[in-house]
């Protein structure tokens, strides 16, 4: 689905990615755990396609196309979803109509009729279920007055909308209380299939009590360090990330 | 020593003065003749304010008041799309009332005719027309002097009026000067809506000075919707003398789509007890449009209420005013006053000076005003492109947004559908 090669980006001159390699199938989800500042919401913002940051080196291919050639609009349009760490709150856009156009845009870009009017609200009542996400809350101004769990729960309201092949989730979890995780997760879950797929960022080794990941990446100083199966993200919680940097320097050493 | 020379220079104002020469108004009413007379005098004693003057510090007239202008009614057949979501209509064309294109089918209990017409029938108008317009406003006057026709309505006492009265102004002709005048009086009890929309299909070089007078009697409401749509190189000054009585509800909504200068002076003048007052604007500006907002609202009595919302969206290397006024005397108390002036600069070159100004005299009052710029946020466009709308979606949905509660505040449902396309059709490309 994925294939990132030797990626490299910087912001303001700095780099903060040197070098990341992952490939990511279908029906494959894949965690990246590290320490703060190691890279991880850089990578996802790189894959969104965020200006502010400079792609020096690598290659990022996303089924055959070349991800980082393409305007965000366009990567969500071939199928990628970011749930973003901090959602914008946008006043006066309602959430419903705002999905609307983009569904819309994206099956134009597609050669298809737009979404009938009584399908797409089937669809919003279907997924707003599916976070518990109130109905009022779907048709307010986007993020609007909502508070934190409610906004990362419309993120995956929009992503359940958007129906995407591989969504990348930004720390999601961060902030959440149990109830609002366990809703989230339960989303994410639903909505897996064999031929989709989830990048899982995450400080916290908590989420992936829900979200079960068939690989644990760790990313540290802007490089994946350690790949290892689900047990890994146990460790870590335990362990912390010292041992794994101390594996580093003594291999480099 | 030096030859003097002996050319006697015409002053810019008796120059600008000198186009009205051929006008004949001998046909009109004794008492507007009278009225006539008097704002000539008037204007003598008055100049072109400059820009020193702090009412007029950031509008400059001088290319207004030193065009080449005809005053004439159109000779060709005059091709205008009157897809007028009402009933009655009132065209006028270069400021002559056309009786071929306006038509007619009124309401009981409500006037609505030209305004020459209702000089010769209506003692309401005899008595009150030019009552509100200030001696100290040259343009106001020189409407007074000058002005050929306009739109006269009347909605009697208790009349609740269905369907929105248009008064739709149109220029056909280059470098057409008019002075279109209107008069509106909403008696007791009364309810009505009106648009007033100017339309400039000429090519260029025009200006229009209108003035409207807007009596809103007790427990009455009105609500007025100004379009202007003036062409790319043309000038409107626009200014409307509103008083409202005790009970009544006045709301106005300002659009200023195009036109090289237009300046609006709202002024309402005086407010009865418990009144409610909204005043709402929007203007969405491009290429070197100047758009010039100055508005005085005087709470004169106890309980008035008033609402103020103005938004500019500043693109290329316009130029946006704001300058609102809330005026409350010292018998004014309880009076609840809100302004507010919000503007989007979407480049490096385009300006607005905002200027909200509050003047209390009482000490129980409720008044707040803020004026804020910015772009458009950054990123929220991010958000909306990373669920796949495109760029130019994305601005034209927080151009929308920001937009949105002043169009909110259409009460004509054809307006608010003419101003969202507009809005739409306008910010769907911008770079």
């Amino acid at each position: 689905m994925i294939i990132i090669k030797n990626l490299h980006a910087s912001i303001d001159g700095t780099e903060i990615l040197k070098g990341i390699n992952l490939e990511v199938k279908a029906g494959e989800i894949h965690a990246i755990m590290g320490p703060n500042g190691s890279g991880k919401s850089t990578l996802a913002s790189v894959l969104a396609g965020r200006e502010e940051y400079e792609v020096t080196e690598g290659s990022v291919d996303f089924l055959g196309n070349d991800l980082l050639d393409m305007e965000p609009e366009d990567r969500s349009r071939a199928g990628l979803f970011l749930a973003f760490q901090y959602p914008v709150e946008i006043p006066g856009v309602s959430n419903i109509n705002f999905l609307k156009t983009a569904i819309n845009e994206a099956r134009e870009k597609r050669g298809e009729e737009p979404m009938a009017a009584k399908d797409f609200l089937k669809r919003v009542k279907e997924k707003s279920k599916l976070v518990e996400l109130d109905g009022r809350l779907a048709n307010r101004s986007v993020n609007e007055g909502f508070s934190g769990g409610e906004k990362k729960r419309n993120e995956i309201f929009q992503m359940a909308m958007l129906d995407p092949k591989l969504s990348v989730l930004d720390e999601t979890d961060s902030g959440l209380d149990i109830d609002a995780l366990r809703v989230v997760a339960n989303g994410v879950n639903e909505l897996k299939t064999k031929d989709n797929a989830s990048i899982v960022i995450t400080h916290y080794q908590r989420l992936l009590d829900y979200i079960v990941p068939d690989f644990v990446h760790v990313l540290y100083n802007g490089r994946i360090v350690k790949t290892g199966p689900k047990e890994l993200a146990l460790e870590l919680e335990e362990r912390g990330y010292d041992w794994i940097i101390k594996d580093l320097e003594e291999v480099s050493a | 020593m030096e030859v003097m020379n002996e050319t006697v220079k015409m002053s810019a104002k008796d120059t600008f003065l000198s186009n009205f020469n051929l006008l004949d108004f001998s046909f009109d009413e004794s008492f507007s003749k009278d009225i006539r007379s008097a704002a000539k005098n008037t204007i003598k004693g008055l100049e072109f304010p400059t820009s020193k003057v702090e009412y007029w510090k950031y509008t400059r007239i001088n290319k207004i008041i030193k065009g080449e202008y005809n005053i004439s009614a159109p000779e060709k057949e005059v091709e205008i799309d009157l897809s007028v979501p009402s009933k009655n209509c009132i065209v006028l064309i270069n400021g002559f009332y056309s009786e071929e294109l306006s038509f007619f089918e009124s309401e009981v209990g409500v006037t609505f005719s030209s305004l020459s017409e209702a000089k010769k029938n209506s003692s309401a108008l005899k008595d009150k027309f030019n009552s509100l317009v200030k001696k100290d406003e040259i343009f106001a006057q020189i409407n007074s002097a000058y002005h050929q026709d306009g739109a006269f309505m009347h909605v009697s006492k208790n009349v609740q009026a269905e369907e929105p009265y248009y008064i739709l102004n149109f220029v056909d002709d280059s470098n057409i000067l008019s002075n279109p005048r209107n008069f509106i009086f909403v008696e007791q009890g009364a309810n009505a809506k009106a648009v007033l929309k100017t339309i400039d299909t000429s090519n260029t070089g025009s200006f229009t000075n209108m003035v409207s007078e807007i009596f809103v009697e007790k427990n009455a409401h009105f609500e007025i919707n100004k379009i202007q749509n003036e062409a790319d190189d043309s000038f409107q000054i626009a200014t409307e003398q509103v008083v409202q009585a005790d009970d009544s509800t006045f709301k106005i909504n300002t659009f200023t789509l195009n036109g090289a200068i237009v300046r609006n002076n709202l002024n309402i003048d005086s407010l009865g007890k418990n009144t409610m007052t909204y005043l709402n604007g929007l203007y969405p500006l491009k290429g070197k449009q100047h758009v010039d907002n100055h508005t005085y609202l005087l709470h004169r009595e106890p309980n008035g209420e008033s609402h103020e919302l103005y938004k500019g969206i500043l693109g290329d290397s316009s130029t946006g005013v704001f300058n609102g006024k809330v005026f409350v005397h010292r018998e004014a108390q309880k009076t609840n006053a809100f302004q507010s002036n919000a503007n989007i600069v979407m480049t490096d070159s385009a300006t607005i000076n905002s200027k909200p100004e509050l003047e209390i005299y009482a000490d129980d009052v409720k008044c707040s005003h803020g004026s804020t710029t910015g772009q458009l946020d950054e990123e929220a466009l991010f958000y909306l492109r990373a669920r796949g709308l495109s760029k130019d979606s994305a601005r034209a949905v927080l151009v929308n947004a920001f937009a949105a509660d002043v169009i909110e505040q259409i009460g004509v449902e054809a307006v608010k559908d003419e101003i969202e396309a507009y809005i739409d059709l306008n910010y769907q490309g911008i770079k």
